[in-house]
Parts: structure tokens; sequence; C-alpha cells
């Protein structure tokens, strides 16, 4: 039986406080293996002006690459209370925050290993539907051969690479358009 | 291992992202298209909220405060499914919506509305092993938007959903059959003709509950899988 897929819409500006009550998440319990990270993911619109209204929520593998997920059946340890999910809402300077564990590498369907990354989903106020990207580490070596970024024309390969800002933080700026326009993924 | 990749929307099913009519979309929307992914485990995983700890009272918006909140008590119920008409197991649906005056518990609303002391609304609940979900709130109001001249939000209450999978993410709104104001709202209009009307719940007289509550169905479709398998490592 074929059913009609629900259609998307906004979020809106109003679902702080119900569908979300934080500006930093913190995915990673004491305990929780791999190296220690925060993300400071900043959101901007086409005028680069900043969205102190939207909600980003990130998914993750943990730090040997595993998610916690039925599907990945692979014989990799599982960090008890890691999930790998965070929500969090830009707050007024637009930043949603994170404190997490850097994530492994996962595979890629036709061999290899894929470079670790962060999947994020944006969603805001004049935004319909769900918009969906990856979060790199600058310096990672094996973003040359990454199968994904491959995917991207070299000039826009930036916009997915977040930047260490000394120590632990690491910042990705999310642009909705204009020059510095995000690449999204259909997945 | 051997999985199915999760379909693509038919044409034709999300609004654009772009909808000049719903002003805020101009600024903060993209103007290039998504680059195709192959699905991979980033994609077919996704966060389940197992361990989630839900509180009972979290599904009756009605019962969160001192005292029932104003306006005409509602049951919205239905079912979470995908493409292929089979139920999403335990999936988490959350919801929250304005008051029945039309104003919602946010600091950033400040329409000339009453806030209502014992109405926060927000919601969430577990759907169960058929994907039947239910929650008791109270009907939500229209109020005004600054969109264009004497624009009005058709009543509705926002759902986020998140399926199997990261591919399977949505947000969305449900509103009331037959509202007046759906045919000016630039946002239910952003969705194709051919769907938009996915969007109304339907009036459910045989799960009204008598003396007490009427009650709206919203069944949600979320993505389906495709018949042939994908390779993944």
């Amino acid at each position: 039986m074929s059913h009609a897929l629900t259609p998307s819409q906004t979020i809106g500006p109003f679902y702080f406080g119900t569908l979300a009550n934080t500006y930093r998440a913190e995915l990673a319990p004491p305990g929780v293996a791999g190296e220690r990270i925060e993300l400071a993911i900043a959101l901007h619109d086409r005028d680069g002006a900043v969205v102190p209204d939207g909600l980003i929520e990130i998914w993750q593998a943990n730090s040997h690459g595993r998610y916690n997920h039925p599907e990945d059946r692979r014989n990799l340890p599982l960090d008890a209370g890691f999930e790998g999910f965070g929500r969090a809402s830009t707050d007024k300077a637009g930043v949603a925050r994170f404190g997490t564990v850097r994530p492994g590498r996962v595979p890629w369907p036709q061999g290899g290993l894929q470079a670790a990354h962060v999947n994020i989903s944006v969603f805001a106020r004049g935004v319909l539907n769900r918009l969906a990207t990856r979060l790199y580490f600058d310096g990672d070596p094996a973003l040359a051969e990454d199968p994904v970024l491959k995917l991207v024309e070299a000039a826009r390969r930036p916009t997915l690479i977040a930047k260490r800002d000394g120590g632990g933080l690491w910042t990705l700026s999310i642009h909705l358009g204009g020059a510095h326009e995000t690449v999204f993924f259909d997945g | 291992m051997t999985e199915q990749a999760y379909r693509r929307p038919a044409a034709g099913t999300h609004p654009a992202n772009l909808s000049p009519e719903y002003k805020s979309t101009v600024a903060r929307s993209p103007s290039k298209p998504a680059v195709i992914l192959p699905q991979t485990l980033s994609e077919i995983t996704g966060p389940l909220r197992r361990e989630e700890r839900l509180d009972a009272g979290e599904s009756d918006l009605t019962k969160q405060r001192m005292a029932a909140p104003l306006g005409e008590r509602i049951i919205v119920q239905g079912r979470v499914l995908d493409e292929d008409g089979r139920a999403v197991p335990q999936a988490l649906v959350e919801i929250w919506q304005c008051n029945a005056a039309g104003r919602y518990h946010h600091p950033g609303d400040q329409h000339d509305a009453p806030l209502d002391p014992n109405f926060y609304g927000g919601g969430r609940v577990r759907a169960d092993e058929d994907g039947n979900y239910r929650f008791v709130t109270i009907k939500p109001g229209a109020y005004p938007w600054g969109n264009h001249r004497n624009a009005w939000r058709p009543a509705h209450i926002h759902f986020s959903l998140f399926g199997p999978a990261f591919a399977t993410r949505l947000i969305t709104q449900m509103y009331f059959p037959g509202d007046p104001l759906l045919a000016f709202d630039p946002i239910y209009n952003s969705v194709p003709a051919g769907a938009r009307a996915r969007l109304q719940s339907s009036f459910d007289m045989e799960a009204t509950q008598p003396e007490w509550a009427l009650a709206y169905r919203f069944d949600i479709v979320l993505r389906g899988r495709n018949a042939t398998p994908m390779e993944n490592a």
C-alpha cells in the first residue's frame, strides 16, 4: 500500500522553551571514550546577518566510528550514555554549541572510509525544509580522499570544514545563502 | 551488510526553499541545488531517542500546570508510518503550539493576546509498536504575524519526527480541516497544491470522548525505502 509523504514546514520562531531549551548541548557524559571537543556552529543568512532563532541538530558516530543505531552492525564498541545526538538553539549571536567527542571514521559504501564528520540538520524560521550538511575537521589528512567532499566542487569545500580555534574548540559558519553559501546535501 | 536506501521525495511533495510569498525565505534559502549524496551509514542511521525518558504527563498538555488551561480541549491522534504503510514503531513525536488565544509561551511572541499561566504548549509522546500516538491538548488559536498586511496564521500544531534515520527527519505543521485562513497562508501554501491537504488533520468522530473532548486525526508519513538493496560496507 502506498502512502503519500507528509510535506515539510518551517520550525517557525517559537520552538524555544518547548522543543528545545538550550544553546549548548552536551553529548558525552564523563567516561565516554575519545578526544573531547566543543563545536561552535554559527548560522548566517544570505546577507551575512546572524540567525538567532535557528535550531541545529547533530548526529555522529562515537570515537570508535560506531553509530549507536541497530543498522550499524559492525563489531565496534558502543559507549554507554553516548547516543551521538545533540540539539541546541542558536543564541543572540547566532551560535549553537555542542560538547562532544571527536567522531571516528565510518565506511563508504563502495569501500574504504569517509573522513571523520558530524552530520548536521538546520531548521529556522524562513527555512521550509530541513537543510542537511556536514562538519569536517580542518587538518585531517583524510579530507583529501574523502568521497563525499569529492562530490563537492573544490571552491565550496571549505564551507564544510570547521577550523580549530585553540584547544578543543572547533568553529564552523553555516551560511544559508550569499557568496559563502554552505553546501547542503540531499541524502 | 546490505541495506536499502531511503527513497527521494517525489517532486511536488515539499515546499520550494525559496517561497517568496513567505518573506523570511528570501534571505534564508540556499540558491544552489543540494548536492546529491549516496546514502551511507551516516544517513541510514539516526537518533532513535530510545533512552529518552518521557513522563506520562508530557502527552497531556492540559495537565502540565496547576489548573486546566482555557480553551477547547481536544484529542490529537494518529499514526506514524512510512510510504509503504509500515508503522514506525516507538517513534518519538514532539509537538508545540500557542494557547487558545493565539499566543505562544515564548518571549519573542508579542501578540496582544493573553498568556495562559496554565498552558505551556509543549508535549512529547512515544508512539506504540504500531506507530499510534495520542495527545490531549487545547485547540490553538489563530494569530496575526508580520508577513504582509493583515496576515494571520491558521490554527496549527508544530510536529517534530525523527523516524528511523537521519534521512527521515521531519518537522512539519498540522492544520485543522476547512480552516478559512488556509487559503491565505503563505506557509501552508508553500507546499505544492497536490500535497498541501496532507497537512490538514481530519475530524475524527470515532475518537471523540463523549461529554469531554472532540478529536482530530493526523497521520504522518515518513520516507520509505527503495526495493533495491544498496551495499554498505
